[in-house]
C-alpha cells in the first residue's frame, strides 16, 4: 500500500452558484485496480442543508464521517440550533488536527448553505486539517489535476441550479474519464434555500 | 568524517524537466497545433519567450516538451533525416511518414530514452488535417485531438467533452471551423495556466492549412 489516497479512488466537486451549492462524487469503491463496489456513498448529509464528501483512505472517511455526525449531534442538543457550515469546517478541522502525528487518510470537501442568512459555502482541507474556503470551486481527488482543468473552464460566477448541475456533473464525468481508479457513476447533490435536489448520472462504467 | 569502508553511491540524474505544454487539434482540411512559451526548472523561470512547436516543412509541424537537452538533440536528428530524405527522393516527406521516421528514432533509444512528449500535427498525404501523438519511447497513434506536456491532464478532459462531445447528448456532431479550435485551445492554455506551474507566458498557435503554416501569438499569465 504505497500511497493510501490512491488506494481506493474517488474524485468529489464542490462548486457555488446563486444562492446555491452543489457538491459531487463519483461511486467506485476499488482496492487499487480492482472495483469492489460502483454504489459506494462518500457524500455524507450533515444536517438538510450541509453535506460533507471524502477523498482518500474509505475507511478513514467512514470514521472520520460518523465521529463528526457523533460531534455534530452533540453540539446541535447543546445549541438547539443548526449549525453554520464555517463552524463545521472548524469542527471538521480541530478532528483532523487531533490526530496531527496520526493521521486520517483523507481530505474532505464541505459544501452547504447558512442556516439563517442562506449564503453558499464551499471548502476543503488537507489531511491534517489546514483550510481553505473558495468563492467558487474546490477539487480532491484522484483525479484532481484533470477535475482543476475541467472547472476552470467550465466554471462561471453566479450558475442558476439548473446550470450549476449541468456544470458539475460535466466537470466530474469527464475528469473521472481519463483515471482509472475513480469514476464508475456519479452522484450529484444540488443545495438550495428550500430543497436538496440528488440524482445519480449515468456515466461511462468502465 | 566519510566512511570510506561503505561502497559510495554516484547520484547523478542524465535528465531534467523543462516543463511545457503542447496541445493539437485536426480539422477537416486543417490543422492547430499549439504550445505555452514558458521554460522552467524546478521554481526557475528560465525564459518567457521559448515556444516548443517546430516546423519541419511546408505543412508539417512537430510540437516537443520535457528535456529541452533531449527536445534539441531529437530536432537535430529529424533534420538530419529529413536532408537525407529530400537528396534521394527529391521531395518533402509527408506527415505519415514522418511520424512512422520519428516514431523509429524514439524507439532506437528504447533503453535510454528521449525524455521528450511528442505531437505531431500537419497534413496527410490526402490533404486532411492530421494529428499525431507519441509517448517518449515511440508508441504513436493517429487522433484528432490531444494535449502532451506538462498540463497535459488538465487540457485533455475538455478536449474530450467540447471536440470528442463525451458525455454529451442530444448534440449533432459539426465538423470543427479554425476559428472555433483556434478559440478552443487559446481556452484551455488560459485555464491551464492559472494551476500549473509549468504552463504560462504565452501561447505560440500554429494554424496548417494548404496554404501554409499561420502563426499566432496570445499573451498568457507570466507568474
Amino acid at each position: 500500500m504505497a500511497n493510501p489516497f490512491e488506494y481506493n479512488g474517488s474524485a468529489v466537486v464542490g462548486m457555488i452558484g446563486s444562492g446555491c451549492v452543489a457538491i459531487a462524487a463519483d461511486r467506485r469503491l476499488g482496492i487499487q485496480g480492482q472495483t469492489i463496489a460502483t454504489t459506494f456513498d462518500k457524500i455524507y448529509p450533515m444536517n438538510e442543508s450541509l453535506y460533507i464528501g471524502f477523498y482518500g483512505l474509505a475507511t478513514d472517511a467512514l470514521t472520520v464521517s460518523s465521529r463528526l455526525k457523533y460531534q455534530l449531534n452533540l453540539y446541535q442538543l447543546r445549541e438547539n440550533r443548526q449549525i453554520k457550515p464555517k463552524a463545521f469546517m472548524h469542527m471538521t478541522s480541530n478532528l483532523l488536527y487531533s490526530k496531527r502525528f496520526g493521521y486520517y487518510f483523507v481530505e474532505p470537501v464541505i459544501a452547504g448553505l447558512d442556516p439563517v442568512t442562506k449564503d453558499p459555502y464551499i471548502a476543503t482541507m488537507d489531511l491534517i486539517g489546514c483550510p481553505m474556503e473558495t468563492k467558487d470551486f474546490v477539487v480532491v481527488g484522484t483525479c484532481s489535476e484533470q477535475l482543476y482543468g475541467m472547472c476552470e473552464s467550465l466554471w462561471k460566477p453566479d450558475l442558476e441550479p439548473e446550470d450549476l448541475f449541468e456544470t458539475i456533473s460535466q466537470a466530474l464525468m469527464n475528469a473521472v474519464d481519463r483515471d482509472a481508479l475513480s469514476g464508475w457513476g456519479a452522484i450529484v447533490h444540488v443545495i438550495e434555500k428550500d430543497k436538496v435536489t440528488t440524482r445519480t448520472l449515468k456515466a461511462r462504467m468502465d | 568524517m566519510e566512511d570510506y569502508r561503505a561502497p559510495v553511491e554516484v547520484q547523478w540524474s542524465p535528465y531534467s524537466w523543462n516543463g511545457g505544454t503542447v496541445l493539437a487539434v485536426s480539422g477537416e482540411d486543417f490543422s492547430v497545433i499549439a504550445s505555452d512559451t514558458r521554460l522552467s526548472e524546478g521554481f526557475q523561470i528560465y525564459s518567457r519567450d521559448f515556444p516548443k512547436t517546430y516546423q519541419l516543412g511546408d505543412n508539417v509541424v512537430l510540437g516537443s516538451c520535457g528535456f529541452q537537452g533531449d527536445v534539441t538533440t531529437l530536432n537535430k536528428v529529424i533534420e538530419a533525416q529529413l536532408k537525407i530524405y529530400d537528396h534521394i527522393y527529391q521531395k518533402k516527406m509527408s506527415c505519415e511518414s514522418l511520424a512512422q521516421l520519428l516514431s523509429t528514432i524514439l524507439y532506437t533509444r528504447r533503453f535510454f530514452p528521449y525524455y521528450t512528449y511528442n505531437i505531431l500535427a500537419g497534413l496527410d498525404s490526402k490533404g486532411k488535417g492530421c494529428v499525431f501523438s507519441f509517448d517518449p519511447i515511440g508508441s504513436y497513434e493517429r487522433e484528432v485531438y490531444r494535449a502532451g506536456g506538462s498540463a497535459s491532464s488538465m487540457l485533455q478532459p475538455l478536449l474530450d467533452n467540447q471536440i470528442g462531445l463525451l458525455n454529451q447528448t442530444g448534440v449533432e456532431k459539426k465538423p470543427l471551423s479554425v476559428e472555433k479550435a483556434v478559440q478552443l485551445v487559446t481556452d484551455v492554455f488560459t485555464s491551464a495556466a492559472e494551476r500549473d506551474i509549468y504552463t504560462g507566458d504565452g501561447i505560440r498557435i500554429n494554424i496548417i492549412s494548404a496554404d501554409g503554416v499561420d502563426i499566432k501569438e496570445v499573451p498568457l499569465r507570466r507568474d
